[in-house]
């Protein structure tokens, strides 16, 4: 089976603040890292190789530093990976994003399977998965816990709907968001990282994809648009309680008791 | 539309060097002394405000883009989350905010159902204020499939032409909207926590944005219909009237279009778990307790209170706590009576969760925390030493109100 892993570098940490007074981003210095919900659809593109053969690649799209993602999950494993980078990328919204990731994918050599991750720690949209699916007009399935290939041309999926668990046949070539928390990722192999061959990698940019319609990309192919960016808006009616720990202990019974929640 | 544009003339190193710093999301490189935008950027502004002046600037595209005729597509419609066990209620809060967006723009409010033998529950919605109810009642949709699904879905939106689509966002709604929002290349903000109508009909959608501390305001400008998805909680369900004045309406597809070979081999209901979104008492821990057992405290509290037991992030994570007790974007939405907080920061990914609560106590050592925000009672102080007496003090309420 050969598998298509879609990742993306995230910011390490969520400390990004809106100044106030200026309306403008602060983030304490720039640190990024592998998306960790990618971990597990990582983890469960390795475990299917390990059963059934075939290969593992990776894709992300971002700016060059974004490579690194690439690195890190074949540092787990994967054979190889694509970076998709131009700067008529940038600004794009999920929909944007997963046109480019869909044309990406068009240059790719076949695949019978795209694995994504449930969600990002940055957008936390959990869109593109679907969304690229519906670009490269393939089935997809969401939430899976577990994928088997029990039959020729098809994987058994069980997914965590909601209030139900939900096993289904789906046919091959598809595409699968994986959810968080299913297995225990494996590190990053240090061997590995002191192997990879240099060819393990390839760069994609506008030039190199079919559609070269910068409008369809980036800002310009998104159709959301982010009008303001503020910070969270404050409660004027509070009350700051003040003391020492045990007055403080007091006057928080006494508000418990006045509400009626204890006594 | 508008898009950044960098001025050779001042690009130099040591204004590189400044604007590189500056952006938070590596949406800018330099190469051989020039400066280029990547895919990283996000419109942010910061490198036009803070960077060095002029250097990098916005400016709106001159081939102005063709606008549609947004009088085309009206009405707000709202996508019926259901299963065997009912309508999922989120639904309800759906259809009381369409409601209200819809009466800036006098539109109409339409619910899509999509099922099995489900004219019933679909009558029963009427009740809630929708103009008209959508059903495609298909054996074939017995099961969410996602492909008969889509194209149920998009048949709908050919017939009605609605404004604005509002789904739930449960596993569910997660997939199947931005599946047909794609199909029509249209925008879909996930999560919101507030919407609001403008005049022309665009849904202004504010969510958490960016990994960070920070709001987003969102619209989706030229493209209908425009799609949103809401957590479970965010809204309220409105009451139901007694006189219900909406209709409802069969809807036909060709049966080819009903086909997938994608098949259901077996479907089992989940044991109904306790679950934080229902509790009306609940006591929230945070990083602020340093070690598992230290979470003692909490717990006793909980249980003198009758309280649910709920986390923020980080314990979920290092799984202190089962992910279903986190509160917050990624976690439960909770809309409590009383709600308690020890030792939590309340970053906007926390506070999206349980900023409706109806009574919220906040302890916390830092003054400055962002979780007195959104606290009606503000403890400033150490949780160490203010719950063991808390939990004392609770006990001889108790014990005096048994006496
Ligand atoms: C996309 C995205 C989604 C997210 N989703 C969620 C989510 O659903 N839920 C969520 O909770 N977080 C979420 N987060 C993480 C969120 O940004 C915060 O990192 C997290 O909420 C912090 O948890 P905390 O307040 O418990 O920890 P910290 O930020 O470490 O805060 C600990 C607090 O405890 C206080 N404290 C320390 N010691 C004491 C003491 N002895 N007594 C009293 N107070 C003390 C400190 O002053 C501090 O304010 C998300 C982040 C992102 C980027």
């Amino acid at each position: 089976m050969d598998i298509l892993v879609c990742v993306k570098q995230v910011p390490g940490s969520s400390d990004v603040e809106v100044d106030p007074v200026t309306g403008v981003l602060k983030r304490e210095g720039f640190s990024t890292k592998l998306n960790p919900y990618d971990l597990y659809s990582i983890e469960m593109a390795m475990s299917l190789r390990e059963k059934y053969g075939g290969t593992v690649r990776a894709i992300t799209m971002g700016p060059p530093q974004a490579k690194q993602a690439l690195l890190e999950t074949v540092w787990m494993g994967a054979d190889g990976g694509v970076l998709l980078t131009d700067r008529a990328f940038g600004g794009a919204d999920c929909l944007a994003t997963s046109y480019a990731l869909s044309q990406a994918v068009h240059k790719m050599s076949s695949y019978d399977l795209i694995l994504c991750g449930k969600q990002t720690t940055d957008g936390d949209t959990a869109q593109v998965g679907s969304e690229l699916s519906e670009e490269l007009g393939i089935p997809n399935i969401g939430n899976a816990i577990s994928i088997k290939l029990e039959r020729e041309g098809f994987i058994t999926v069980t997914q965590n709907l909601d209030d139900r668990i939900v096993t289904a046949e789906i046919p091959l070539p598809c595409l699968v968001c994986v959810d968080g928390d299913i297995n225990s990722p494996r590190l990053p192999s240090y061997k590995r990282s002191k192997q990879v061959p240099q060819n393990a990698f390839t760069s994609l940019t506008l030039k190199d994809i079919e559609d070269q319609d910068k409008t369809h990309y980036g800002l310009l192919g998104s159709r959301t648009n982010v009008e303001r960016i503020f910070p969270p808006e404050k409660n004027a009616d509070r009350k700051t309680l003040t003391g020492t720990s045990s007055e403080l202990a007091t006057q928080i019974s006494d508000i418990l008791k006045t509400g009626k929640f204890i006594g | 539309m508008a898009h950044l544009v960098i001025h050779k003339e001042l690009v130099n190193k040591e204004n590189i060097d400044k604007v590189l710093k500056i952006c938070p999301f590596g949406g800018l490189e330099s190469e051989c002394d020039e400066l280029l935008l990547t895919a990283g950027c996000k419109m942010c502004g910061l490198c036009i405000k803070n960077g060095p002046h002029g250097m990098i600037t916005k400016e709106e595209d001159q081939t102005p883009v063709v606008q549609i005729d947004k009088s085309a597509w009206k009405g707000i419609a709202v996508y019926v989350d259901h299963s065997s066990s009912g309508i999922h209620n989120v639904t309800l809060e759906l259809i009381g905010k369409a409601r209200e967006l819809a009466s800036v723009t006098k539109e109409p409010v339409y619910a899509l159902m999509i099922g099995h033998n489900i004219t019933q529950a679909a009558q029963s919605l009427l009740k809630y204020g929708v103009d008209k109810v959508y059903v495609y009642d298909y054996p074939a949709l017995q099961d969410f499939l996602m492909e008969p699904y889509a194209n149920v879905f998009e048949d709908f939106i050919q017939k009605v032409k609605p404004s604005s689509i509002l789904v739930g966002a449960t596993n569910l709604g997660r997939t199947l909207a931005p599946r047909v929002a794609a199909r029509f290349h249209t925008g879909l903000t996930a999560d919101c926590t507030k919407l609001e109508m403008k005049e022309n009909s665009d849904i202004v959608q504010i969510r958490p944005a960016f990994g960070g501390n920070i709001m987003a305001q969102i619209i989706t400008p030229n493209s209908r219909p425009q799609f949103a998805t809401v957590r479970y909680k965010i809204f309220s369900a409105p009451a139901p009237a007694a006189n219900p004045a909406g209709s409802l309406e069969k809807m036909t597809i060709a049966d080819d279009r009903l086909k997938t070979l994608v098949r259901i081999l077996s479907v089992k209901e989940k044991e109904k778990v306790m679950d934080i979104s229902e509790a009306d008492v609940i006591v929230a821990a945070g990083r602020g307790f340093k070690t598992q057992a230290d979470l003692d405290m909490a717990r006793e509290l909980a249980d003198i209170l009758g309280a649910q037991l709920a986390c923020s992030r980080p314990l979920a994570e290092s799984n202190w706590f089962d992910a279903k007790h986190q509160i917050g974007l990624s976690g439960r939405t909770v809309h409590a009576k009383l709600l308690i907080t020890l030792g939590i920061a309340g970053k906007v990914q926390f506070t999206a969760g349980m900023k409706g609560s109806d009574c919220i106590i906040a302890v916390n050592s830092d003054p400055h925390a962002q979780i007195f925000d959104v606290a009606h009672y503000a403890v400033v102080g150490d949780l160490y030493e203010i719950v063991p007496q808390l939990i004392t003090l609770c006990k001889e309420a108790k014990a005096h109100a048994l006496s």
